[in-house]
């Protein structure tokens, strides 16, 4: 049985700081979603609402057709994985495992067998007798997804789940996390700072930042069209420049910008662009060329990238990072174009 | 390769343990002396001081009650102790800075004070009996060790782990009883030691709550000292210190010392 979760209009306070803003985001039964963001964003304070931990002060929590707002934490059936494991030091691997069946007072021995079913699916069997003391990090954060995943919870949260493992163990648990969660087909709700994670693991990903969510969707549409500039940063467009558009002919506009830009761009590949927009871009989405049309710079610092060079260029709106072709190697104070490459490159409202 | 250890380090060391033993050894001398008054080096050797104290009754009553009211005073202290150490330590960014303070104040305030102030508020004022006024003034008294004790091993617990517990269908009172309670048992029963220690050890308080006809052991003591200057009195705190020497030796056994000083 598969349920969706639905936060709506979420607020939050600590003291008089408002955390969480007027925050709704739904969870399609059996999806999983990451919240993304820095700390500080809101993002572990939905996770505990959702959970039971915090009380929102507005705002309601929804699974399935059950109304989670006031309940208390246990009575939520919730399965949760922490960042720090927070498995139960004075029980064995089994015990930890055990634990939530007992309190759905179910009888010892399928207890057992549904533990010891659940360590063999995440490959610690053999360490049943253990204690979390003698594990790895990686062991524990097994456990813990055992533990959680064994009382076969509606909905599944992950808070920075693999934050304490190393680089390698972290791409394979979240390998392992995704097949879990499919195989299940477990909704789920997952908390991260690490870009690079949320959007492998994730069906969509909710980019936060000071309590509100800037944009929820998939990763392939966050990573290619940000819909504001908070995001585009967020997402590695560190090229935004502010234009105005001067002229329009047809699908075709003409934009400018200080320091003597002049750029076409057309609207059968940006979609509508209105008269004020910011141009951004990641570092390979402006070519550095000798001439042409494009955005006037100075070349500074180049630094050899294997597919191409990349320049730090001074341009009249800034510093602007812009990729140069191998061929073609150019010194620093060299005059040059940047011209955008438009499927690289997206159209952003100014931001206030 | 052993480790050299310095002539005047040494020579300082040995000084301290015999500041710290030598009373022990004249005290242990002298309740084996066959004489009528206290006098070390002992004269004639006997046992006939230690059979005196089963002799008296006043001792063994007293013993008795010295006994209940660590035990029930310690308990008591315990019950308000380490739900107020959970209270401050999980809660600590909200509760007040000065609140952790209140719990140690019966350590700050001058005893012979501290002592006065009970006679006054729960003896005369509330009119309680003597034998649960002192129950109650040890538990006051002890307080601070249960707090800070049990304090200092929630400080190292980790609370998340009580909130898994309660993501996996665990109420809140369980929680407590069945997650948190074994992970800071070694601090409980540290507590308990050193509070009961404590209690049976304590003239200052009790002898402000002592009454007519109750009465605990150190009380005793004293009473029986300005009576009798025979070596009873040394003999009981022989007793008094192979009951803590027990105490300490079921503990090392069971547990090890060391956590105590954890």
């Amino acid at each position: 049985m598969t349920v969706s979760l639905t936060i709506e209009n979420l607020s939050a306070h600590y003291g008089t700081t408002q955390v969480l803003k007027d925050l709704s985001i739904s969870v399609a039964a059996g999806e999983l979603v990451s919240l993304l963001g820095s700390s500080g964003c809101g993002k572990t304070t939905t996770l505990r609402i959702v959970a039971g931990f915090l009380q929102p002060t507005a705002g309601r929590v929804r699974l399935g057709d059950r109304d989670l707002t006031t309940l208390p934490a246990h009575a939520r059936d919730i399965g949760l994985v922490f960042q720090n494991y927070a498995l139960f030091p004075h029980l064995t691997v089994l015990d930890n495992v055990a634990f939530g069946l007992k309190q759905r007072t179910i009888a010892k021995p399928d207890r057992v067998k549904r533990a010891m079913a659940m360590l063999e699916r995440v490959g610690l069997a053999p360490l049943a007798d253990r204690l979390p003391s003698a594990l790895s990090g990686g062991q524990k954060q097994r456990v813990a997804l055992a533990r959680a995943l064994v009382i076969e919870p509606p909905l599944l949260m992950f808070d920075e789940p693999l934050s304490n493992l190393d680089a390698k163990l972290r791409i394979d648990m979240r390998v392992e996390i995704r097949q879990l969660q499919r195989a299940n087909g477990t909704t789920s709700l997952y908390v991260t700072h690490d870009q690079e994670e949320a959007f492998s693991i994730s069906d969509r990903v909710a980019i936060m930042n000071a309590g509100r969510i800037l944009q929820l969707d998939t990763p392939e549409m966050l990573y290619r069209k940000p819909a504001n500039a908070f995001v585009a940063r967020f997402v590695g467009f560190e090229n935004l420049i502010r234009m105005k558009v001067t002229g329009r002919d047809g699908a075709v506009v003409t934009a400018e910008a200080i320091g003597g830009t002049k750029l076409h761009l057309s609207q059968d590949v940006f979609g509508a662009i209105k008269d004020d927009f910011v141009l951004a871009s990641r570092a390979d989405g402006l070519t550095v060329r000798r001439d042409g049309e494009g955005i006037p710079a100075t070349l500074g610092t180049r630094t050899y990238l294997g597919r191409a060079y990349q320049y730090k260029c001074q341009t009249a709106a800034g510093e602007i990072t812009a990729n140069g072709a191998l061929s073609d190697p150019l010194e620093a104070g060299t005059r040059a174009m940047l011209t955008p490459v438009p499927e690289q490159c997206c159209i952003l409202d100014p931001e206030d | 390769m052993p480790t050299r250890i310095h002539p005047v380090l040494g020579a300082f060391a040995a000084l301290v343990f015999l500041f710290l033993l030598a009373p022990l050894v004249i005290i242990i001398g002298a309740s084996l002396s066959d004489t009528t008054y206290l006098t070390f080096p002992p004269q004639g050797l006997s046992l006939r001081w230690f059979a005196n104290i089963f002799q008296i009754e006043a001792f063994r009553r007293t013993a008795i009650t010295s006994l209940q009211v660590a035990f029930l005073g310690t308990g008591l202290s315990l019950l308000i102790g380490i739900p107020a150490a959970y209270a401050l330590n999980r809660y600590r960014v909200e509760l007040p800075r000065w609140l952790s303070t209140l719990f140690v104040l019966p350590i700050l305030v001058p005893e012979i004070v501290f002592g006065f102030s009970l006679l006054k508020s729960i003896t005369i004022a509330a009119g309680l009996p003597v034998f649960p006024s002192l129950i109650l003034g040890h538990a006051l008294l002890v307080l601070p060790y249960s707090v800070r004790v049990v304090g200092a091993s929630l400080a190292s617990f980790d609370f998340s782990i009580e909130e898994a517990a309660m993501s996996l269908g665990c109420p809140p009172l369980k929680t407590f009883m069945t997650v948190v309670l074994p992970n800071i048992q070694a601090g409980v029963i540290a507590a308990f030691i050193l509070a009961f220690i404590t209690s049976i050890n304590d003239v200052s308080v009790s002898v402000f709550l002592t009454g007519p006809g109750i009465s605990t052991l150190p009380i005793q003591i004293l009473a029986h000292m300005e009576q009798f200057f025979d070596p009873t009195i040394a003999s009981v705190s022989v007793l008094l210190m192979l009951v803590t020497v027990g105490v300490m030796a079921i503990v090392e056994a069971t547990l090890g010392l060391t956590f105590l000083t954890k």
